[in-house]
């Protein structure tokens, strides 16, 4: 292995890291990606795929409408296998009290240029015969994207190495010093800067993190083309993801290019187990099939788990780490804790690494991401 | 002479023999596809006892459901155009 | 709602193994049920729905065996799948109506094997199936007379198989048999010993003996416009073509490892493992027949009993089979290298054959990835509804992947059917 040192060493091939190495390498630097495993082979194989504007708050909706308009750069080139569709979004609401809410976001979302409309009753039955009547009606987000994320890690990575990045698979980093990472083979990659974008698995290399690795569920169906035409989402979801410590269930169903459905989703703490939790696993499916009493009869051929890495205050952790600052002599930076967005949010986060690495400025904020603000006091 | 059961198949109605599948009704009104690939391609049983999938036509209304391991039962109707 | 049933004694898979465990176990009052997805009992072998035709085709053996079972007091869920494990000692299964519940004591898992399907320019037309395949076909229906069927891949079904299609009516062309002939010289002298198999290999010859038997000859290419018109075989230096209306086609058997996988059991060489008294590593569970390795019906019979007696505590019983099974167990040695296949077959599928027919995934599409799982997130492959039965254990002899492991459903199941899966007592975090 040459000792020569890379202007920049990712750790890390989900979509984070491969968007961030094809950035990086799209700006003329060298670039060296590893990986334990494959391309794309962590959370990245397990989320959905949807791209969503949101607002839970401001820096969520600044992340994820810029990281929206960069992926909307990149799909006309996406290959087939990458499932690249703008099937848009319905928030549902139940009922008069959820309508409100829908309402309250669409002015929200319009205000911030982002196309939103809200359907009464008879237009989301219309839009979509095959929910349940009785509901109050939905906001309906048209920009709203979905792509299969482990294929587009990979034309990602392909994309950095034609600009001349090196990619190693198969070796795990182990440790991060003074002198660069440090890899389980015992070789020592040296580098300008070092960007950890190991996902939910960031703190064993970047300890005091405070990552809460998140269990979520997902089940996939046969192809029944034309059942639903957008992402169906409950209202109901975003306390879900917000609700930190208690399990939840919340319906999320997304139709594919290829016409099966993905069915989720579920949220778990203290879980460890890879495993599929047969109990939160039916909870999920019963509750998806209150909105779509006809999925009872679709054919679900897998189901799957993934970890999602939560932060304290929901916002992922991007940029230069000062913890680990001693040690790594303030050239690590982070990229993670991206909760259930880290595919929407990916392109952004890569850009905003990028600036910070490159001292220029960003094309939104970058302070309310930076790791300073929920590291503890400084012991080290 | 056995017992018969009356199916349709893509609408065009075939007797079969009582505890025949599906499969057998599709086969009967003189059809070697079943269903067609996600790439297009025509395809018929492979394995014959449910495990290979290829043999899906949809049945009574209900898609991917595998014609060699249900019975045929009288009125049934069965659609060879599922993917 | 799903119905919930318990049992003391709960058999996967309807075949012989599953007939003779239920046999045995259904003693002194205990509630026994056999469970199996196909429409009627028998198994692979002993299929036949058609009431007409079980008559017909029963053989002496299978005739017994299902007389005892509608005498014996067991309960049997035909067209019942077991998809999924709610919890220890709980099944999930789905009809067509709807999804039921399962609980037991004790468990047998005797749900068999499949053919092993391999890739070949042509493979995936209408018309080309497994040879056990098309039998299965034919059994529950299939009009077969007049046909032309050549029979390939590996192993005496092919034998089997084509005296069956002979008797329904079809013409065979060929039974083309990938072994060469010396092996199987070898493993016919080997029969010495066991004058049963040899007597029925030597009566399928017998009835068989106006049929082209070629050794050392395997399909390289079926062709036809839509559906299958005829097939290429590579036959000594020389291919030839033959016109057929079907291929069957199988290369040899592999056990069905989805359900034991699923409930821990430890697998040994790609089968079940199992002790003396046919128990898996995960006490309480049995398993029987070609789940532990693949070695005909009457091994399986003899395990099957073995596993019904050890299930109900019956040691003495279950103990006088055990030589009987030894016996059994040396002949399936031999018959797995008489018909090993030979490395040829790796080389039959070209760039562009589809490898994974649920997804229309190519050999080379695959070949640009390392393993399973990558090719798989990568390509779709296995992504299919097959779940892999098929491509997955293609893959395994292509390219030596290993597959990854089982997760619920093991067959697809509806979301409805998934639904039914409830935490025992309150919700918990409520
Ligand atoms: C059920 C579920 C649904 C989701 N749905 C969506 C969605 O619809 N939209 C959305 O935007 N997001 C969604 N997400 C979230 C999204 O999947 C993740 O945020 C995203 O994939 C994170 O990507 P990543 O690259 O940071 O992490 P990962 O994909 O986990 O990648 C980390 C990589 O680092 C490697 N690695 C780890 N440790 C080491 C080491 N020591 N050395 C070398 N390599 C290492 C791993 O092998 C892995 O490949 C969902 C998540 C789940 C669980
Ligand atoms: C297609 C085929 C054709 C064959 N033809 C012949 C032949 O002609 N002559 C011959 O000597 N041998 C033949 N064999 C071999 C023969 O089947 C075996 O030697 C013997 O029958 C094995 O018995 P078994 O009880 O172990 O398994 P099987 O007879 O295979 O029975 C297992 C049963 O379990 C069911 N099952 C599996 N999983 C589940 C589940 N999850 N839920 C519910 N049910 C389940 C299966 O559908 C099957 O009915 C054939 C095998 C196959 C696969
Ligand atoms: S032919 Fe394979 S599932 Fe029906």
């Amino acid at each position: 292995m040459s000792t020569k040192a890379a202007d920049v060493v990712v750790i890390g091939a989900g979509i984070v890291g491969a968007a961030c190495a094809w950035e990086f390498a799209r700006e003329g630097m060298s670039v060296t990606l590893i990986d334990s495993g494959a391309p794309g082979g962590g959370a990245t194989a397990a989320g959905m795929g949807h791209v969503a504007v949101m607002d839970d708050s401001e820096p969520q909706f600044a992340l994820t409408r810029y990281s929206q308009q960069l992926w909307r750069e990149i799909v006309d080139e996406l290959p087939d296998d990458c499932e690249y569709e703008t099937c848009g979004t319905l928030w549902i609401a139940a009922d008069d009290e959820e309508l409100a809410e829908v309402r309250r976001k669409q002015q929200a979302y319009t205000r911030r240029g982002i196309d939103a409309e809200v359907l009464d009753a008879a237009a989301l039955a219309r839009a979509e015969p095959n929910l349940r009547s009785g509901l109050a009606g939905a906001l309906r987000v048209p920009g709203d994207l979905v792509v299969f994320p482990p294929c587009v890690a990979r034309w990602l990575i392909a994309g950095a190495t034609e600009c001349g990045a090196q990619v190693r698979l198969g070796t795990a980093a182990v440790e991060i010093s003074d002198r660069g990472v440090r890899l389980a083979d015992d070789s020592l990659l040296p580098a300008g800067a070092i960007i950890n974008a190991t996902g939910h698995g960031a703190e064993r290399l970047t300890p005091g993190l405070s990552l809460q690795p998140r269990k979520g569920h997902l089940a996939i169906t046969d192809r029944y083309p034309g059942f639903i035409h957008h992402e169906l989402i409950e209202l109901g979801y975003l306390k879900s993801a917000a609700a930190v410590g208690t399990d939840s269930a919340a319906m999320n169903v997304q139709p594919r290019i290829t016409g099966q459905m993905l069915i989720g989703s579920s949220r778990q703490t203290g879980q460890e187990s890879t495993d599929v939790d047969m109990a939160i696993l039916g909870r999920m499916l019963r509750r998806a099939m209150e909105y779509l009493p006809a999925l009872a009869r679709v054919s679900t051929i897998r189901t799957w788990t993934g970890f999602r890495a939560a932060t304290a205050d929901k916002l992922p952790l991007i940029g230069r780490c000062s913890s680990g600052q001693r040690s790594s002599q303030g050239r690590l930076y982070l990229a993670t804790g991206h909760e259930g967005l880290g595919i929407t949010m990916a392109p952004g986060t890569a850009r905003l690494l990028v600036d910070a690495v490159m001292g220029r400025e960003s094309a939104i904020p970058p302070e309310p991401y930076l790791p300073a603000r929920l590291e503890k006091g400084d012991s080290a | 002479m056995s017992r018969q059961v009356t199916v349709a198949v893509n609408g065009k109605s075939v007797s079969v023999p009582a505890g025949s599948t599906a499969a057998v009704a599709v086969a009967a009104v003189g059809l070697s596809q079943f269903r067609t690939s996600v790439d297009g391609e025509p395809r018929g049983p492979l394995c014959g006892m449910g495990i290979c999938f290829e043999c899906r036509v949809t049945i009574n209304g209900r898609a991917h459901r595998r014609s060699c391991q249900t019975v045929c039962t009288a009125g049934m109707e069965i659609c060879t155009d599922g993917p | 709602m799903a119905r919930n049933e318990h049992y003391d004694v709960l058999i996967v898979g309807g075949g012989p193994a599953g007939i003779a465990a239920a046999c045995c176990a259904a003693r002194a009052g205990r509630r026994v049920a056999i469970v199996d997805d196909n429409p009627a009992q028998g198994g692979q072998i002993w299929r036949g729905m058609t009431e007409e035709w079980t008559a017909a085709t029963q053989s002496p053996l299978a005739a017994s065996w299902l007389r005892r079972l509608r005498e014996a007091k067991v309960e049997v869920l035909a067209g019942t799948q077991i998809v999924a494990r709610p919890r220890d000692g709980v099944l999930l299964a789905e009809t067509d109506a709807d999804a039921c519940l399962l609980a037991y004591d004790k468990l047998i898992l005797a749900a068999g094997a499949r053919e092993r399907f391999l890739p070949f320019p042509g493979w995936t037309l209408p018309g080309v199936t497994g040879a056990g395949g098309l039998q299965s076909l034919v059994k529950s229906g299939l009009p077969i007379a007049g046909r032309r069927v050549a029979v390939a891949g590996s192993g005496p079904v092919l034998l089997a198989v084509a005296d069956c299609l002979r008797d329904h009516g079809a013409e065979i062309c060929l039974i083309a048999e990938q072994a060469p002939w010396p092996r199987l010289v070898r493993f016919g002298c080997g029969l010495i010993g066991s004058p049963g198999k040899l007597l029925q290999g030597a009566g399928y010859k017998w009835r068989l003996k106006t049929v082209r038997y070629r050794t050392g000859c395997w399909p390289v290419a079926a062709e036809g416009d839509g559906k299958l018109s005829s097939v290429t075989f590579h036959a000594g230096s020389k291919t030839r073509t033959v016109a057929c209306d079907y291929l069957a086609c199988g290369f040899g058997f592999v056990p069905s490892l989805e359900l034991p996988t699923l409930l821990d059991c430890r697998l040994d060489g790609g089968a079940v493992w199992i002790d003396d008294w046919q128990e898996t590593s995960v006490q309480g569970i049995y398993a029987a027949g070609e789940t532990t390795g693949v070695g005909g019906v009457d091994l399986a019979l003899i395990e099957g009993q073995i596993a019904g007696y050890a299930a109900i505590d019956c040691q003495d019983h279950a103990a006088r089979l055990f030589r009987a099974r030894e016996r059994g167990r040396r002949f399936v040695g031999a018959l797995d290298r008489a018909f090993a296949l030979r490395e040829e077959l790796k080389s039959l599928a070209t760039a562009e054959t589809p490898v994974c027919r649920c997804e229309d995934v190519s050999r080379q599409q695959l070949e640009a990835y390392g393993s399973w799982r990558e090719a798989k997130l990568q390509t779709r492959c296995g992504m299919g509804p097959c779940q892999g039965r098929v491509c997955g254990t293609a893959a395994e002899f292509l390219f030596d992947w290993q597959r990854e492991s089982i997760r619920p459903p093991i067959f697809p199941a509806d979301v409805g059917t998934l639904a039914e899966i409830r935490p025992l007592g309150k919700q918990p975090g409520k």
